[in-house]
C-alpha cells in the first residue's frame, strides 16, 4: 500500500511544524499557491511503520551477501556514519567562513593527502559528486589541457569495448567522438587494434584496470607509452580500485587523471543508488585545470583554493563542496584502516575472489578467462547452460534471490554471453562464500531437473518477475490518486 | 584486522583450494616494476575509540554557529524520525535497484517520491533525483535543448538573479556542447528580472529561459509574465524552485498560461542537513511530453506475472548503461539516500506542515529585516516582496561587522560583493522557521553594539540613502 492510500483528509498529527499559521499578508495574492499539493496526511506512527516496512522489502549488505560485480558491496562501518553525523558537522553551513570550519576542512585536507598517496597522483580534487561526474571532470580537464596547448585537432577518445557505459557517455558530454577498441581472447586490450587507432586525433584513452572483465591489464606500460607518444592522455576509471589498493598505483602505471568511487573502495554507503563521491587525482600537467573548490593548508590554517590561484580551472561542478558528508565517511574509514589496512583491502578482496572462482570452477561452472587470475572479481559464463538447458543468467540471478543472496551483476560486461560478474569483497567470511557456492550448485541441479523453478523465480520475494514492457509502454510514474 | 574476518586457518585453507602458496602470488600478473611500496603518507590505523575522539574534537571546533545564512543551503528543522529510518541498513547499504524483486522498498519509495515532487512542482512527472541543485540546472539546460524541437539555436537565457554557483556549474557542464548561456541583467531597484530586459531577444531563436523563484536574492519574480513571454517566443521555461517555498507560492507548473516545462532545484530543505555542502539532491520534474528527454533514473509502477503491483526502473533506453555514447546523460546514480530522507520528511509534514514551515520562514525573515534595519546604518536593497531571505546594505564596511559577529558565533549572512561587484557592503540575510525571536534579537543587539563601536571609533561611514 502506498503512503498516499493511508492518508486521511483532516488528519493533523503534526509535531514537526509550527503550531500556528504565520502572517504572510505582504506577499501578493497572485504569487501564492491556490491548490493544495497532494502530499499525505498521516500520523508519525503511520509514517514510521510504512517506511520501516518498505525497508524490509530490500536486500542490502547489512542483511544479505551482495556480490554485485563492479560495485564493491563491502561492509559500511557504522562508526563512519555515526561520526560523520556529529552535530558540529551537520550544522556547518557550506558558505561559513574558513575560520569557523577548521575541523571540517582539516578532514577534507587530510583525505586529499591520503588519496594522493594511495593513487600516486600529484593532486586530488574532491568536488565530483559521483564516479560519472569524476569521469566528466577528468575528460573535461584533458580537453582543457589540449586547448591550452592550442592542440585543437584532437577529437577522439578511445574506449575499450569492455568499458562501463558511463565512459562513452562522458566523452560525448565533453564534446568528443568515441572510438571503441576491441578486447583480445585473454581479456586484455587488443594492442594491434589500439596501435591502428592511435593518432594525431587522439585526445586520450579511458581505461579501467583491472578491467570490467575481472582481469589486470598486463601491458598497461606499453599502452601508456603508445598513447603518450601520440600526445594523448590516459584516464583511469577507478571503479575497480579495490582490487589494487596498496598493490599498484594508477599514477605509477602512467595515468594522467583518475577518479575514485569512494562508495566502492572507501566503503561509503550505496544508499539505494547514491550518494556517491568521485574525487579526481591528476598528474602535474593537469593540476592547473582542476575544478574548484579545493582545500589548501598553509601550515597553520586550512583554506579554500580559489579561482584567483587557479585561473585555468575547468570551474565548478556543484553548488558547494561536492558530497562533503560522503567524503567525511570515507575519511573516517581511511583513518580506521590506516596504512596497513589499505594493503589488506586488495589482499583479502583478491583472496576471496580467487577462492570463490576456484570453488565454482571445481563445481563445474565455466569462468570466462580460465587461464587468468581473478582480481577482486571474476566472470562466470552460463553460455553452456543456456545452450543445453535453456537456462539464462537472468534465471540463475532470480533463483539466487530465493536462496537469500543478492544476484551478481548480470549481462555486464556485454562482451561475455550470459555472464555473472561476481565480486565478493574482503569483508565476507569464508562460510558466506561457501554457502553461496552451495546455492549455485543446488541451482545448477534444479536447472537440470526442474528448470521451471528457475524460469519462474523468484518465488519468495514480495513480487515475482515484473512486466517491464508494460512499465515502459503504459507509463505510470506518479500516483494519480495523490491529489484526491 | 578491522572489518576483515579471516583467521589464519581460513587463509591457509583458502589458498590450498586456489592452489597458491601465498596471497602475494595472486598478484603475479601485475608487473614487478609497478608494485607499490609502503604508502608512508598514510597514517597508522586507529581503533574506533581513537577516531571517535578525533572526530568529536573536530566537530566541536566548528562551533555550531547561529545561522542567518542561506544562499542555497538552509537550516531547517529535521524530524527525528527522518534519519532514524533513512540510516536503517536496508536503505543505507542497498544499491541501485537493479534486481527489482529484491529492491521493492527502495523502488516503491522512489515512486512515492516522484509522486510527491510532481505534486509539489505542479508538473506531471519526476525523475529519481540528480546530484544537487546546481548540476540539476545544468542537466535541465541540456534537456531543454534536446526537448525544444522548434528551436535550433542551443541558446539559453539565464538571468543573473539565478544563483551564481548554479550558473557557474551549468557553464562548466554544458560548455563543451556548444550551448550558449546568455545572461540577463537584473533590475537594481527590485532585484528581479524585468520583461523589458528580455525585449531585445524578441523574435530570436531561444531554446529556453531559466527563472529562479524565489531568486538568489530571495526576491519573488513575476513568474507569470516571464513564463508567458518565453512561451510566446517558442522557448521552453526551466523553473528553479525552492521546495519549501513551493508549498506556499505558485508552483512552476502553474506559472503563466501554460506553466513551466521543466522544474528543478535543490532538495536540501526537505530533511537534509547542511552538512558542509552535501550530499544534497537535485530534483527534476517536467511535463509528460518531455519525459523521454529527462536524464537520470525513473521508477515506474507495473505488475508481476501474478498481476501483483510492483515497481521497477523504467525508460532505461535513455540511459548510459544501455545507450552508451547516445545516452541523455552520463549520470548513473541518483542521490537515493537523500531522496529517502526527503520522502519521509514530506510524509511527516504533509502539505499543511510544509506550508506552515514556509509561512514561518517568511514571517521570521520579515522580523529579521525589521530588527536589523532598525539601525540607521542598515537598509534593504530591493523593494520587492521576498520569501525567506533578502539583501541588506550596510553604510559601513561589511568586513568590520562580519568578523565581530562571527566572533559571537553568529553567521550573519552571505556577502554579495564576491559575485556581484556592484553590491558592495551588502549582505544576503536569511531566517528559517528555526530562528526564534530571541535569536533575531541577539543578532540585532550584537550588530547594534558593533555599529556603535565602529561609528564611535570614527570608521568611514557612508550616509544612508534615501
Amino acid at each position: 500500500m502506498l503512503i498516499f492510500e493511508q492518508s486521511h483528509v483532516g488528519r493533523r498529527a503534526l509535531a514537526q511544524a509550527p503550531m500556528q499559521e504565520a502572517d504572510i499578508s505582504d506577499i501578493p495574492a497572485d504569487m501564492l499557491r491556490t491548490d493544495v499539493p497532494g502530499l499525505p496526511s498521516t500520523s508519525e506512527l503511520q509514517v514510521v511503520r510504512h517506511f520501516t516496512r518498505l525497508s524490509q522489502k530490500n536486500f542490502s549488505i547489512d542483511t544479505q551477501f551482495y556480490p554485485l560485480g563492479s560495485c564493491t558491496m563491502k561492509y559500511n562501518p557504522r562508526a563512519c556514519n555515526t561520526l560523520a553525523m556529529l552535530p558540529g558537522f551537520l550544522a556547518r553551513h557550506p558558505l561559513a567562513p574558513e575560520s569557523m570550519g577548521q575541523g571540517f576542512l582539516a578532514c577534507m585536507y587530510d583525505l586529499q593527502e591520503i588519496l594522493k598517496e594511495v593513487t600516486g597522483m600529484q593532486a586530488v580534487t574532491m568536488t565530483p559528486m559521483a564516479g560519472a561526474q569524476g569521469e566528466f571532470t577528468g575528460v573535461a580537464m584533458i580537453r582543457a589541457y589540449h586547448d591550452a596547448n592550442g592542440d585543437s585537432e584532437r577529437t577522439e577518445i578511445l574506449v575499450p569495448d569492455a568499458a562501463h557505459g558511463t565512459n562513452p557517455a562522458t566523452a560525448v558530454m565533453c564534446g568528443y567522438k568515441v572510438r571503441e577498441i576491441p578486447t583480445d581472447a585473454q581479456g586484455d586490450v587488443d594492442l594491434e587494434a589500439l596501435k591502428q587507432a592511435v593518432g594525431p586525433q587522439t585526445a586520450g584513452i579511458m581505461l579501467t584496470n583491472p578491467s570490467t572483465l575481472g582481469v589486470f591489464e598486463r601491458r598497461i606500460e606499453e599502452i601508456a607509452a603508445l598513447i603518450h607518444e601520440a600526445g594523448g592522455l590516459l584516464y583511469y576509471d577507478g571503479a575497480n580500485l579495490n582490487a589494487i589498493l596498496g598493490k599498484v598505483r594508477p599514477g605509477d602505471m602512467g595515468f594522467d587523471v583518475i577518479h575514485m568511487n569512494l562508495h566502492k573502495t572507501f566503503s561509503t554507503p550505496h544508499g539505494g543508488g547514491g550518494p556517491g563521491a568521485g574525487p579526481v587525482g591528476v598528474s602535474k600537467r593537469l593540476e592547473p585545470f582542476m575544478p574548484l573548490p579545493i582545500v589548501g593548508y598553509d601550515g597553520d590554517q586550512y583554506y579554500w583554493i580559489t579561482e584567483a590561484v587557479r585561473p585555468q580551472s575547468i570551474g565548478r561542478l556543484s553548488a558547494f563542496m561536492g558530497n562533503a558528508g560522503v567524503l567525511m565517511r570515507a575519511y573516517i574509514y581511511a583513518r580506521m584502516l590506516g596504512r596497513e589496512g589499505m594493503h589488506r583491502v586488495a589482499d583479502y578482496a583478491t583472496l576471496n575472489a580467487n577462492y570463490l572462482m576456484a570453488r565454482l570452477t571445481a563445481a563445474g561452472f565455466d569462468v570466462a578467462f580460465p587461464g587468468r587470475r581473478a582480481t577482486h572479481e571474476f566472470i562466470v559464463t552460463l553460455k553452456r547452460q543456456q545452450k543445453e538447458l535453456g537456462i539464462t543468467a537472468m534465471d540463475f540471478a532470480k533463483r539466487l534471490l530465493d536462496y537469500n543472496f543478492h544476484a551478481p551483476t548480470t549481462y555486464f560486461p556485454l562482451l561475455v554471453p550470459e555472464c555473472l560478474l561476481i565480486e565478493p569483497t574482503e569483508t565476507e567470511t569464508r562460510e558466506e562464500l561457501d554457502a553461496f557456492v552451495e546455492a549455485m550448485i543446488r541451482i545448477q541441479q534444479e536447472a537440470e531437473n526442474s528448470p521451471e523453478l528457475l524460469k519462474e523465480a523468484p518465488h519468495t520475494r514480495p513480487v515475482r518477475r515484473l512486466d517491464e514492457v508494460r512499465a515502459a509502454k503504459q507509463l505510470d510514474l506518479a500516483w494519480s490518486g495523490a491529489a484526491e | 584486522m578491522p572489518f576483515i574476518p579471516h583467521s589464519e586457518t581460513d587463509v591457509r585453507e583458502m589458498l590450498a583450494t586456489i592452489g597458491s602458496d601465498s596471497i602475494e602470488e595472486l598478484f603475479d600478473e601485475i608487473p614487478d616494476s609497478l608494485r607499490t611500496g609502503k604508502l608512508s603518507g598514510v597514517p597508522e590505523g586507529m581503533i574506533e575509540q581513537e577516531i571517535t575522539r578525533l572526530m568529536m574534537q573536530r566537530a566541536e571546533a566548528d562551533g555550531r554557529p547561529l545561522c542567518f545564512m542561506g544562499a542555497g543551503a538552509y537550516d531547517h528543522h529535521i524530524p527525528a524520525a527522518v534519519w532514524e529510518i533513512t540510516t536503517r541498513g536496508e536503505f543505507y547499504s542497498a544499491y541501485t535497484p537493479y534486481q527489482a524483486e529484491a529492491s521493492q522498498g527502495t523502488l516503491q519509495l522512489i515512486y512515492e517520491y516522484q509522486t510527491m515532487m510532481a505534486q509539489l512542482t505542479g508538473l506531471d512527472v519526476s525523475n529519481a533525483s540528480l546530484y544537487d541543485g546546481a548540476s540539476g540546472l545544468a542537466e535541465a539546460v541540456l534537456m531543454a535543448v534536446r526537448a525544444n524541437r522548434k528551436s535550433k539555436s542551443r541558446r539559453i537565457l539565464i538571468p543573473t538573479t539565478v544563483h551564481p554557483y548554479y550558473r557557474q556549474t551549468t557553464h562548466t557542464i554544458v560548455n563543451n556542447q556548444k550551448i550558449e548561456l546568455v545572461e540577463v541583467p537584473y533590475c537594481p531597484e527590485g532585484g528581479n528580472t524585468l520583461a523589458e530586459a528580455l525585449k531585445q531577444y524578441e523574435g530570436e531563436d531561444i531554446a529556453a529561459l531559466v527563472i529562479q523563484q524565489p531568486n538568489f536574492f530571495g526576491i519573488l519574480e513575476d513568474v507569470d509574465i516571464l513564463t508567458d513571454w518565453a512561451h510566446a517566443q517558442g522557448a521552453l521555461v526551466i523553473g528553479v524552485a525552492n521546495p519549501i517555498a513551493m508549498a506556499l507560492l505558485k508552483p512552476p507548473g502553474a506559472w503563466g498560461v501554460k506553466g513551466a516545462d521543466i522544474a528543478c532545484g535543490e532538495g536540501q530543505p526537505l530533511g537534509v542537513p547542511m552538512m558542509g555542502g552535501g550530499p544534497y539532491f537535485g530534483f527534476m520534474c517536467c511535463k509528460q511530453e518531455f519525459v523521454r528527454q529527462m536524464p537520470g533514473r525513473i521508477v515506474g509502477r507495473t505488475v508481476d506475472r501474478d498481476d501483483v503491483v510492483g515497481y521497477t526502473l523504467t525508460l532505461q533506453a535513455r540511459e548510459q548503461h544501455i545507450r552508451r555514447s547516445k545516452a541523455t546523460s552520463n549520470i548513473c546514480t541518483n542521490q537515493g539516500l537523500l531522496v529517502t530522507a526527503a520522502t519521509i520528511h514530506m510524509s511527516l509534514l504533509g502539505a499543511e506542515g510544509l506550508k506552515r514551515v514556509a509561512q514561518a520562514c517568511h514571517a521570521n525573515a520579515r522580523k529579521l529585516v525589521d530588527a536589523l534595519t532598525a539601525s540607521e546604518y542598515v537598509e534593504p536593497v530591493f523593494k520587492r516582496p521576498y520569501f525567506h531571505e533578502t539583501a541588506l546594505r550596510f553604510s559601513l564596511p561589511l568586513d568590520n561587522v562580519m568578523r565581530p559577529l562571527n566572533a559571537h558565533n553568529i553567521l550573519p549572512g552571505y556577502a554579495l560583493q564576491q559575485d556581484y561587484p556592484e553590491l558592495a557592503d551588502t549582505l544576503l540575510v536569511c531566517a528559517t522557521e528555526t530562528r526564534t525571536d530571541a535569536d533575531i534579537e541577539m543578532y540585532a543587539d550584537h550588530l547594534g553594539r558593533i555599529i556603535k563601536t565602529q561609528t564611535a571609533a570614527g570608521c568611514p561611514v557612508k550616509p544612508k540613502m534615501a
